[in-house]
């Protein structure tokens, strides 16, 4: 789960860690009211959406007044914010974080994640903050400075020096950036963070470090136990279809094809929109029913792939192992039944009780091509959605 | 014995009690696995599916001499009931539970790692040797006793490889789901060693998915290492960059993990790749001639 800026930074704030004082502000007057709060004359506006590059895409901004305060709200505020990391529709933007602003010196980055390969959580750091970090380790991977966090011991003092004398930092800064470097250690694991990043972590023209953006990921299994960061979620930030798929239980993710796809598990839903895409079609979308599915699930799921006006063909592929083929096709038949249905449906059904399920659609009357393999699956689906 | 598990394994369930042990353990049974008896705290002394239960792994291991472990319980105790086979004389614990905290399978896989038991998944259908030993929830009947070693991050492509290995006549030595989760307790390059070392296996399937570099790195094992033939399918090449498709591993950032570089990674290795998941069983019998 994605965190907006200023939740991050309440996090950091909770651990002690320098940040600027900001307001999140939902409405214009609460923007400009803000920066009275905070005092100065000069602040930072930042639209509060889950995507990288704001600063290009004028979703960030350094003011001087009020006016401008109130005449970036305005523009912000209820509308979209397209970044080179959103869709062309963009993300919608509900708050303004208004800040004190920090005049910068040096901009540095440092970062954490849970590195598979090694099985540990790793911490990276870079002279090079501010920039595309992605872009630093291909080009120059000398310049990423990398600690790795011993599970047993937790983050230690020495890794954090290590990595601050690396970064020719000096006197009092280094004991800053332990502070921080052991600050997010104990946050990545206390709130199962999946991926953690300062970019940048800044030198203020004070020389004092300064956590000048978060972007925190949390990792989702473990929400069960993060009640307090779990209040966090913002569905405005996720697609509505997902986040609808998703409170039935639905592994669902929209596409710009016309194949509506059902699929159990998401290994070989990602195989059949391999397999639509090498014979010339394109899907709607990536939908896994699960292990668990029920008929009730099921019958969710073709709606939602229906509720999708690009669908000009739907393919249903299921390969039953615990998942029964003859309680899909009930499931099929119910919402078909509901909603009705007025494009093309081709049905593949393998593994257990894939012969009772292919009588339930028959006998069911509704037009169904069946599919011979999942080769002919494919195929009849595409000629079906008129690619 | 092919790998990992065969007629003779003992095997224990961790969550005997609950639907889906009940379920999977009565699909167990009914495929011929030894099932010695299973775990649940606070039912000990009772019986389950004319099965012992015992309140704890060390007893159960203890009274029934178990090998392995099959673990049904919610994610949330996973971690606890990991740790706590580990500890108790099994070799190999197979953890089906999906869900499970990624900082909770640091700390779990370390800890097997250290006590020499092999853990497979979680988040995986599991590991059978067909016409021997079924754990996991995988469906027996499309397994045929064979030479050919699957191993796979996703269920139901398994069952895919399963089945048109089986359709043509190949069957398989073993199958092992190793799960899709970014901490997965057994990878490939430990299935393949695995593999290329039992001599019941005469030709390998590995179908891996976009996200992480696991399968570039088993392509470099493979390429020093396996001598075997090889079929790979990847999954994903048409998934959207960034995007979260169901397994947490399936995410493709930064420029590595994509399904393209993959394929090539196996290409290089002597892999022979399929990009239709259709065409496994084919390209099984134009590589090996059978």
């Amino acid at each position: 789960m994605n965190l907006h800026e200023y939740q991050g930074k309440q996090l950091f704030a909770e651990y002690g860690l320098p940040v600027s004082q900001g307001i999140a502000a939902e409405t214009v007057a609460d923007a400009v009211a803000a920066a009275d709060v905070i005092g100065g004359d000069k602040w930072v506006v930042k639209a509060q959406v889950h995507a990288g590059g704001r600063g290009k895409a004028g979703g960030v901004k350094l003011v001087s007044s009020k006016a401008e305060i109130e005449a970036f709200s305005e523009k912000w505020l209820g509308n979209n914010l397209v970044t080179y990391q959103t869709d062309a529709k963009g993300q919608p933007v509900s708050r303004i974080l208004v800040e004190t602003c920090t005049e910068i010196d040096q901009e540095l980055y440092l970062g954490a994640v849970v590195d598979r390969g090694s099985r540990r959580i790793i911490f990276m750091a870079s002279t090079e903050g501010g920039v595309e970090i992605e872009k630093v380790a291909e080009e120059t991977p000398e310049k990423i400075l990398k600690a790795i966090i011993d599970p047993v011991t937790g983050a230690q003092p020495y890794q954090g020096r290590d990595l601050a004398f690396k970064l020719g930092l000096k006197g009092v800064q280094i004991k800053q950036f332990v502070k921080i470097f052991l600050g997010l250690a104990k946050l990545f694991k206390e709130k199962d963070l999946e991926l953690l990043e300062v970019n940048p972590l800044v030198i203020t023209d004070e020389g004092n470090l300064h956590c000048l953006d978060a972007k925190v990921i949390i990792d989702g299994n473990a929400m069960y136990r993060q009640p307090a960061i779990k209040a966090m979620h913002d569905p405005s930030q996720e697609d509505a279809r997902e986040a609808h798929a998703a409170s039935f239980e639905l592994n669902y993710v929209a596409l710009d094809g016309n194949i509506g796809c059902m699929v159990n598990g998401a290994g070989l839903a990602m195989g059949t929109m391999d397999i639509v895409h090498l014979h010339g079609g394109s899907p709607a979308n990536f939908l896994d029913v699960g292990g668990g599915a029920t008929k009730e699930r099921v019958a969710h799921a073709f709606k939602l792939i229906l509720s999708d006006e690009n669908v000009k063909a739907v393919l249903v592929n299921i390969f039953g192992g615990i998942v029964r083929c003859d309680m899909i096709a009930h499931g099929i038949v119910d919402a078909v039944k509901e909603v009705g249905v007025k494009v093309p449906v081709v049905v593949r059904l393998e593994g257990t009780n894939s012969e009772l399920g292919k009588k339930v659609l028959d006998e069911s009357g509704l037009d169904i091509i069946a599919a011979e393999s999942l080769t002919d699956a494919a195929v009849q689906a595409v000629k079906a959605a008129g690619n | 014995m092919a790998v990992l598990i065969d007629r003779n394994t003992k095997v224990l369930c961790q969550g005997l009690t609950g639907g889906q042990g009940t379920f999977h353990t009565t699909q167990a049974i009914e495929y011929g696995t030894k099932m010695v008896g299973g775990v649940t705290p606070g039912k000990g002394g009772t019986t389950h599916l004319e099965l012992p239960v015992f309140n704890t792994m060390a007893e159960a291991v203890e009274v029934t001499g178990a090998d392995a472990s099959v673990i049904y319980v919610p994610a949330a105790f996973c971690k606890d009931s990991i740790l706590e086979a580990a500890n108790s004389g099994v070799k190999l614990i197979v953890a089906i539970t999906e869900g499970i905290p990624t900082l909770d399978m640091l700390e779990a896989k370390i800890r097997c790692d250290e006590l020499g038991v092999r853990l497979v998944g979680p988040n995986c259908p599991g590991v059978i040797t067909p016409g021997e030993c079924k754990i996991g929830i995988m469906p027996g009947q499309i397994h045929l006793p064979g030479k050919v070693g699957i191993v796979s991050r996703s269920g139901t492509l398994t069952y895919e490889a399963v089945k048109q290995t089986t359709d043509a006549g190949f069957g398989q030595s073993t199958c092992v789901g190793i799960g899709g989760d970014p901490i997965p307790g057994t990878n490939f390059i430990d299935v393949l060693e695995l593999f290329q070392n039992d001599p019941k296996t005469e030709a390998i399937v590995m179908i891996g998915e976009i996200g992480g570099t696991a399968e570039e790195e088993a392509a470099a094992f493979i390429k020093a290492n396996v001598t075997k033939p090889v079929v790979s399918y990847i999954a994903g090449v048409t998934a959207p960059k960034g995007k979260r498709m169901g397994h947490a591993g399936a995410i493709i950032s930064g420029g590595t993990g994509t399904a393209d570089e993959k394929f090539e990674a196996l290409e290089d290795a002597g892999v022979k790749t399929v990009r239709s998941l259709a065409e496994i069983g084919s390209a099984m019998a134009e590589i090996t001639g059978w």
